[in-house]
């Protein structure tokens, strides 16, 4: 009908004015579509030359349609938004700096005045605690001198002579059981942005361990060692040092093969290239230096404790901005797994752990694990450890995986994540930063879970460690969470 | 049970690379344990500590492979562990392939010019699909039906006041910047905007119009929900005010069963006081109480595209005389006359909703009463939808027919099978079908139904009867069917093929009307 596409109607609308910007938007860019569902259908728009994303998409909130609502209020919300970005930005001001070493009892309020002990992750009654944080608690009441035996201790927790509370309620992680009691010596570690200050207990080395539940008498003298010599010496040395930024040290190591959860023998090196030299300007006696550098070297996760520390102290700063859905703790009981959020304050939300996939020492297997335990998830929390994990391939290897399948695992958490990290790169990514920052809202949207790397523990006390591997941070917390948060939002979306 | 060890020297293996070839060891049968070390102090005093002791020559540079089990399974293991030390790696590195996105807000990151989610996931997810989609700035074309209805409004509420496009729920078709969206035909591009709540009626309209010669400026369903009291047309209002301020658009129709009465008034008010020429085709409504010099009333879907075309082209737009053409009236007299006494009753089995109700409607007009699993105002519903009575018309895309069964324009086996049955009713005489073209129909939906009708005919002369089959073919030249060949062989097979879905309608009539008398 020879109508020339387009002329004849743009002549009889001159004057037509734009009053639907978006609509306009809509007709004069190239479609691009987003396909949710029948995958024929994109198909079908790729073959008639279209551009188009098909989504591999399941239900989200693992199938819960009210979950998955309530999700979809939040989506994209601006009240979040800002409040995320307030969070992050937090996140990204903090410097955590080694400033001293320090009695947990000096350090920590709670822990002055009646007989309390505090563990890893979320709040837990005595009863319920597995068997390797028992154990942990027994030979901290020895150690402590409240009681002489580790069956006696046992007794006095059973009658309620000893309280219990997360090291997380007062700015302190442990890995493992993560006992701190006044007596130990802890990390104390300062935002020096803020002034606020997080602490960790001192890492003790691999085999028979106080964190993986054993009591033995070995293991007190240990603790009391490092409650006196180590703790004297390295209290010296930091002294002598002044203070010790972390994150150009953490920074450093993720470029030398450690992701600072699973892997820290590259920390471990350059912390004591920065202790050395103050150790030797503190007058130690020679056996005693010989007695803490042995300590050191000997064991390979020494850095871990402090990479938790300063873990905690970036998070804490991101905590307790209203509304924002910025995930600041996750950590495990050996019960449940545990989330917080920057926008819901003090509140856990829980759900049993996920099994672990990894590898046993000879002996050992999946039935004698201890689940998931401990609050080293700080490090992926900010960004590390699992996040991280293409800056140490090595660990991919416990579930069989690649260097490659390393780099898309750092990668796929950079879809969950408010942001990534400009101080923390990954050479493997380009030298591009590390994910950081979990968003609730797009861990239950796209079903991608936090990815955690960790040792495991043997289920009864005292045994130790038995292997390590990868496990992830169970949906269902962040379900939960999100509901919880969307009750403090004005929501805009869906009734 | 023995323990064996084997010694590789000045090796270095990262521990965990030496836990893997140690579980790889334990795999195997009759191996109790097995260990793969360095040679540190520590770790041969573990290996003592294990069981797996004794072998003090090696250094802290060599790797000790220690194995305890069966003679036989320690020295299979120990040759297992040299192989896994001399193992390349399966590939060389390099990229894994980035896994699909499995949220919307994924997807956008990695294709920030995405404007639009066409989403199609079951009912109950759907609203939050869309919801996100709306909140991350996206339109959105929503195939999904059995959305809740309080769903529909607060979503077309929030994306109304943002000025974006919610199409659907139970939306089959759009035609959006050319680009067909669910089940839509290949049309050329034009000047002529269509707004309409049945997916059918659009794919109808649409390639009519491009049938005709003209064209499609942008396509766009609304959902059969929308013109209700509840929802009140935001769909529909946001399409007609979109295509009216679309410089590319020169006629805008709409398509629709009627709405609810007072949502009719709002939106057939704004069409009126629209710039561009507005013709609408209220399915069932007469169009002579709205065609009022302003807006062109259509009385069928394809009056409509006819209308358009006419309006787009600058020419007067008469409404095409509803009569039968003189060419086609002899054809139509033979069938009647070649049938058996009994052969009384119009069968209308369709893949298409609206074509459907429209040939209910046409048949309705022309004395025709039925009985219908969806009747129209006029006919009654039919009690067992698997037994067809008197006159009958099908929508065989209802849920009473498709649950755990695919959409009959997708596969169309549930609908031939019907015309099957229906074919060897005696007192069937004309079988009216719908033959549905363009994306997401079936890539070949004429065949097997010509099959059907053959065997039926030929079952049907035996007994002394004549079947008139009567078609129309919903599609265009540049659907990925082949609409010319389809349309011969269905002339060869003896089926009259109409042009529009209405004139099929009208030709069933008059076979129907003409054995009454």
């Amino acid at each position: 009908m020879g109508c020339v596409r387009g002329e004849r109607a743009r002549a009889m609308k001159e004057t037509k004015e734009i009053t639907e910007p978006s609509m306009r938007d809509l007709f004069d860019h190239e479609l691009h579509v987003v396909n949710v569902g029948l995958s024929t259908f994109a198909e079908n728009i790729a073959q008639a030359g279209g551009e188009v994303v098909d989504l591999a998409w399941r239900p989200p909130a693992g199938g819960d349609i009210a979950a998955g609502l309530t999700l979809a209020s939040l989506v994209n919300d601006p009240v979040v938004e800002e409040a995320n970005r307030v969070a992050f930005g937090r996140y990204l001001d903090a410097q955590p700096a080694l400033i001293d070493v320090a009695l947990a009892r000096d350090a920590i309020g709670a822990l002055r005045g009646e007989r309390r002990l505090l563990h890893a992750g979320p709040p837990i009654a005595w009863v319920d605690m597995c068997g390797p944080v028992q154990g942990a608690i027994a030979g901290a009441i020895v150690y402590e001198g409240w009681a002489d035996s580790p069956m006696n201790a046992m007794a006095m927790a059973n009658a309620g002579g000893v309280a219990f509370e997360p090291a997380h309620h007062h700015g302190a992680v442990g890995p493992m059981a993560g006992v701190i009691s006044p007596s130990m010596p802890v990390w104390v570690v300062e935002n020096t942005t803020t002034g606020k200050r997080a602490y960790c207990n001192f890492n003790e080395g691999l085999g028979k361990v106080l964190r993986f539940g054993a009591n033995s008498t070995a293991v007190i003298e240990r603790l009391r060692w490092m409650g006196t010599e180590l703790y004297e010496t390295t209290q010296a040395a930091v002294r002598e040092l002044g203070g010790l930024e972390l994150k150009p040290l953490i920074a450093q190591a993720l470029h030398m093969g450690d992701e600072a959860h699973n892997r820290n023998v590259a920390a471990t090196g350059l912390l004591l290239k920065r202790l050395l030299p103050a150790l030797f300007a503190t007058d130690t006696p020679s056996a005693v230096l010989r007695r803490v550098v042995d300590h050191i070297v000997g064991n390979d996760h020494f850095f871990l404790n402090l990479s938790m520390a300063s873990c905690k102290a970036m998070l804490d700063a991101a905590a307790g901005v209203p509304h924002s859905s910025m995930v600041t703790v996750m950590a495990r009981n050996g019960v449940n797994f545990g989330i917080r959020l920057s926008g819901t304050g003090d509140q856990w939300f829980e759900a049993p752990a996920n099994a672990v996939d990894g590898l046993f020492f000879p002996g050992y297997g999946i039935a004698d694990a201890a689940p998931d335990l401990g609050d080293s998830a700080i490090t992926e929390t900010a960004g590390l450890g699992g996040f991280a994990m293409a800056a140490a391939p090595a660990i991919v290897q416990f579930v069989g995986g690649t260097p490659a399948d390393a780099t898309e695992s750092s990668r796929r958490m950079r879809t969950i994540t408010v942001g990534t990290n400009p101080a923390f790169t990954l050479p493997a990514l380009d030298f591009g930063p590390t994910a950081a920052g979990i968003d609730a809202r797009l861990v239950v949207d796209s079903g991608v879970l936090p990815i955690i790397n960790t040792g495991i523990a043997h289920r009864d006390a005292g045994v130790g460690q038995i292997g390590a591997g990868i496990t992830t941070a169970p949906l269902d917390c962040f379900v939960a969470a999100l509901d919880a948060l969307a009750r403090t939002v004005d929501m805009a979306g869906l009734e | 049970m023995t323990v064996k060890h084997r010694i590789i020297a000045d090796l270095y293996k990262d521990s965990v690379a030496l836990m893997v070839i140690s579980s790889r060891l334990l795999k195997l049968e009759g191996v109790d344990a097995a260990s793969v070390v360095m040679a540190t102090p520590t770790n041969v005093e573990n290996l003592v500590h294990a069981g797996l002791g004794g072998h003090p020559a090696a250094r802290t540079s060599d790797v000790i492979v220690a194995v305890s089990g069966s003679d036989a399974s320690c020295d299979a293991a120990l040759d297992l562990a040299t192989v896994l030390f001399a193992e390349q790696p399966a590939s060389s590195g390099g990229a894994v392939a980035e896994a699909p996105p499995t949220s919307i807000q994924s997807a956008i990151a990695r294709n920030p010019s995405a404007s639009l989610a066409l989403v199609s996931v079951p009912g109950e997810y759907a609203a939050a699909e869309a919801m996100k989609a709306l909140r991350l700035g996206l339109h959105v074309m929503i195939f999904s039906d059995n959305v809740a209805v309080h769903h529909e409004r607060s979503m077309k509420q929030y994306a109304a006041s943002r000025g974006l496009l919610v199409m659907g729920p139970d939306c089959g078709t759009a035609i959006v910047n050319g680009l067909p969206l669910g089940f839509a035909n290949v049309v050329r591009r034009g000047t002529i905007g269509v707004v309409g709540a049945s997916g059918t009626g659009i794919q109808e309209v649409t390639s009519r119009i491009h049938n005709l010669g003209g064209g499609i400026s942008q396509a766009m369903g609304t959902g059969g929900h929308d013109l209700s009291e509840e929802i009140g047309g935001i769909s529909m209002l946001t399409g007609m005010r979109a295509l009216e301020h679309d410089p590319d658009t020169a006629v805008i129709v709409l398509v629709s069963k009627p709405p609810a009465a007072t949502v009719a008034r709002v939106v057939l008010d704004e069409a009126r006081a629209m710039r561009t020429p507005v013709v609408v085709m209220f399915l069932g409504a007469d169009p002579a109480t709205f065609d009022d010099g302003v807006l062109r009333g259509a009385a069928s879907l394809a009056d409509a595209a006819d209308i358009a075309v006419a309006l787009a082209s600058g020419r007067p737009a008469a409404s095409s005389a509803p009569g039968i053409r003189p060419e086609i009236r002899p054809l139509l007299e033979d069938a009647v006359a070649l049938m058996a006494p009994g052969q009384k009753f119009v069968r209308g089995i369709f893949c298409g909703g609206t074509f459907c109700y429209e040939a209910q409607l046409v048949c309705l007009a022309e004395a025709i009463t039925a009985w219908s699993n969806t009747p129209v105002v006029g006919n009654a519903l039919l009690g067992d939808v698997n037994v067809s009575c008197e006159h009958t018309f099908l929508d065989m895309g209802d849920d009473a027919f498709t649950q755990g069964r695919p959409h009959p324009m997708i596969d169309p086996t549930l609908r031939n099978e019907r015309v099957a049955r229906d074919a060897a009713d005696a007192e069937t005489a004309v079988l009216l079908v719908d033959i549905v073209l363009g994306y997401g129909s079936a890539i070949d939906p004429a065949s097997e139904l010509l099959a059907v009708i053959d065997r039926a005919q030929v079952e049907a002369a035996r007994d002394g009867r004549h079947l008139a089959v009567i078609g129309h073919v919903c599609g265009t030249d540049a659907d990925p069917q082949d609409r010319m060949a389809i349309v011969a062989q269905l002339d060869a097979a003896g089926v009259l093929v109409a042009s529009s879905n209405a004139e099929a309608a009208r030709w069933a009539a008059f076979v129907a009307n003409g054995l009454v008398r």
